[in-house]
């Protein structure tokens, strides 16, 4: 027998979230159709019912997220799509998820912004909103893929990291991850790591929705489960009621950060090239991480030691991953579709201690390898 | 009386937090004793509410219960209900919870013809603000925004339910609290989305600005203005000037949309 080579399959960002959605297990998507994201809730319309999952349009990109609430509460992984002006929109009920720890998945395309801005061209205009887009402190994640096949796999974490951590997670694309189309090799089903959510291990008499287990993380209840508890958005003690109590609102608040804070390193995702010795670092995420690797191999050409740190995770911050990185390092060249925004993060690490160079563009266009390239040599 | 629908109360979360004289409270024994009589089962019903008063309620109730976000209820329970489909929801809101900020997901859920109970405790008032006018308030009535009266019309709730595509809509008041358990019990057990608007008084916030203001003059004037659906039937336009109808307003049913969602699955499955 001959043996057929497996291709793979030309595959768009957009199409891949989907079935990496599919791959994780979710069972249910609600949204509101926007531009550059779509595809997603079309695909999904097709494909979740096939699995016996469901989806649904509704009225407006507020309703999609709180129903996408309401359904992981009842126990299905649940997602929605949108891009900036949607993500506007979703910010109310993204820190209600934050706040009543339940698990989803929000998948921004980002576009060009503010307002309406540009629908069909790329930004990363999104990146704080994502960290801050919803009142109050609070923790989040945000993963930042860079290519089709990394969408596939972003999308398994998202659903993975929301389960285990109960947090919403927001997977911040970019029109040109979104719309892109590569071939990609999907992994076999059972080359997936899936996570659930935890369950209680304790009867319902004893169930207290929102008690720390030493994990951080509460056993979650499903509704319909037989554990009758109190879900609200008000700051509430462990028993998931109300509480005015200043100890408690406190405890409750350090809990909430440091479910995150104390897994850094299974949250954080890191991609370097050329880093061993790299005397230049390009910082770069999603889209222009591409063009960063690009711009890395170009300089090494020249003999010019670069090397791209290129965080998966941009929420939150990889600080300590840079950190280890700066020794050794004469400037660091922040590239981005913005006017300026996770530069300010990696000055944060830098500290004055190396040089942070910007270099933006917020015209639509995607940075190049050779704008990456003349700026690095405008630097040294 | 309270010992036949103890079992459905948080006991330890009472007293409420509810005025002297508001309504709700009766609004919400009608709606325990309707889950009594439709005997559901605490681990399969989920009470849903909004922001507000009224949507305090969730707290006090011994079933699944989730406080949302301000006008949201519905949208969350549409998420529940896809998800669970045999789990009975009932939603309580405020008046302006449900047809201000909430307005879009209330006309879209009437339109699905999801099967939710939406129960609108309607006092004709932002409550828990401190009394500013909401889009029930009547023409011409003081608020704290509208210290001139508020020049705005109010929302016939029962016409927009119907308009919007609700399959049952049903109208009682604090005054005529067995007719409400009535109403909420054949709303639960309407197959679709159902919505009863229970009258309520607030003498704290709209009692302070209006008259009648006193709790015992505000629900006296209920039993005075409600005219039941086959009375009203036999006056004309005129006498029914300043009165209102109470009783089963709207009672056709519909395909439910969990219920139709599952034969997409089946199509869906069969060209799979």
């Amino acid at each position: 027998m001959t043996e057929v080579k497996d291709l793979g399959v030309l595959m768009q960002g957009n199409e891949a979230c989907a079935a990496g959605a599919l791959a994780a297990g979710a069972k249910f998507f609600a949204g509101y159709p926007i531009t550059p994201s779509t595809e997603v809730a079309e695909i999904l319309a097709a494909e979740l019912p096939k699995v016996g999952g469901k989806f649904i349009q509704m009225e407006d990109e507020i309703a999609g997220m709180a129903a996408v609430i309401g359904a992981s509460l009842a126990g299905l992984k649940s997602i929605t799509a949108t891009s900036g002006p949607g993500f506007s929109l979703k910010q109310e009920n993204l820190g209600f998820a934050i706040m009543t720890e339940v698990p989803c998945v929000v998948l921004n395309v980002q576009r060009g912004g503010p307002s309406t801005g540009v629908p069909t061209a790329p930004a990363q205009g999104d990146v704080m909103q994502a960290r801050w887009g919803t009142h109050g402190d609070h923790p989040i994640i945000t993963l930042a893929p860079a290519s089709v096949k990394e969408t596939f796999e972003a999308t398994v974490k998202a659903f993975n990291l929301s389960e285990k951590f109960r947090i919403p997670v927001i997977l911040l694309m970019d029109e040109v991850i979104g719309h892109m189309r590569e071939r990609v090799q999907l992994p076999r089903a059972e080359e997936i790591e899936v996570v659930e959510r935890k369950k209680p291990d304790v009867g319902p008499e004893s169930y207290y929705a929102y008690k720390d287990d030493e994990t951080g993380v509460p056993p979650m209840a499903n509704f319909g489960d037989g554990y009758r508890y109190h879900v609200t958005g008000l700051v509430h003690d462990e028993t998931g009621f109300p509480s005015n109590n200043p100890e408690r609102i406190k405890k409750f608040l350090d809990r909430l950060h440091n479910k995150l804070a104390d897994n850094a390193d299974e949250i954080i995702m890191v991609d370097e090239t050329e880093m061993e010795d790299a005397e230049i670092v390009i910082f770069a995420y999603g889209s222009v991480g591409r063009s960063a690797k690009k711009a890395v191999k170009e300089l090494r050409k020249k003999g010019i030691k670069a090397g791209l740190f290129r965080p998966i995770t941009i929420w939150p911050f990889p600080v300590e991953r840079l950190k280890q990185r700066l020794g050794g390092v004469k400037a660091l060249v922040v590239p981005e579709m913005n006017m300026g925004q996770l530069v300010g993060e990696v000055e944060r690490v830098a500290a004055g201690k190396v040089p942070v160079i910007p270099l933006n563009r917020y015209d639509g266009e995607l940075i190049t390898p050779a704008e990456i390239v003349a700026k690095v040599q405008e630097v040294l | 009386m309270f010992s036949q629908i103890e079992e459905y109360y948080r006991l330890e979360k009472l007293p409420h937090i509810w005025c002297p004289g508001c309504g709700h409270g009766i609004i919400l024994g009608a709606m325990t004793r309707a889950i009594k009589e439709l005997g559901y089962d605490q681990n399969k019903t989920v009470v849903v509410s909004g922001i507000g008063c009224s949507s305090r309620a969730s707290g006090y109730l011994d079933f699944n219960t989730l406080h949302t976000t301000h006008g949201r209820a519905l949208a969350f329970s549409t998420g529940i209900k896809m998800a669970r489909p045999e789990l009975k929801v009932f939603v309580v809101m405020g008046d302006g919870d449900c047809t201000a900020i909430g307005g879009n997901h209330f006309i879209h859920a009437a339109r699905r013809n999801i099967d939710l109970t939406a129960i609108v405790f309607n006092n004709n008032i932002y409550g828990m603000t401190g009394g500013q006018y909401s889009p029930m308030t009547p023409q011409a009535k003081k608020a704290t925004t509208a210290p001139y009266g508020t020049i705005e019309r109010s929302f016939d709730l029962s016409q927009l339910a119907i308009a919007s595509g609700a399959t049952f809509v049903g109208r009682g008041t604090a005054y005529h609290a067995k007719l409400l358990t009535q109403l909420i019990a054949k709303g639960a057990r309407n197959k679709g989305f159902s919505v009863v608007e229970a009258i309520s008084q607030c003498p704290t916030s709209y009692g302070r600005k209006n008259k009648p203001g006193d709790p015992a003059e505000m629900i006296k004037l209920q039993k005075q203005q409600a005219v039941k659906v086959s009375a009203a039937a036999r006056l004309t336009e005129e006498q029914m000037q300043g009165k209102f109808t109470i009783g089963v307003l709207h009672d056709t049913p519909a395909p439910e949309y969990t219920e139709t969602y599952e034969q997409v699955i089946r199509r869906a499955q069969a060209k799979a």
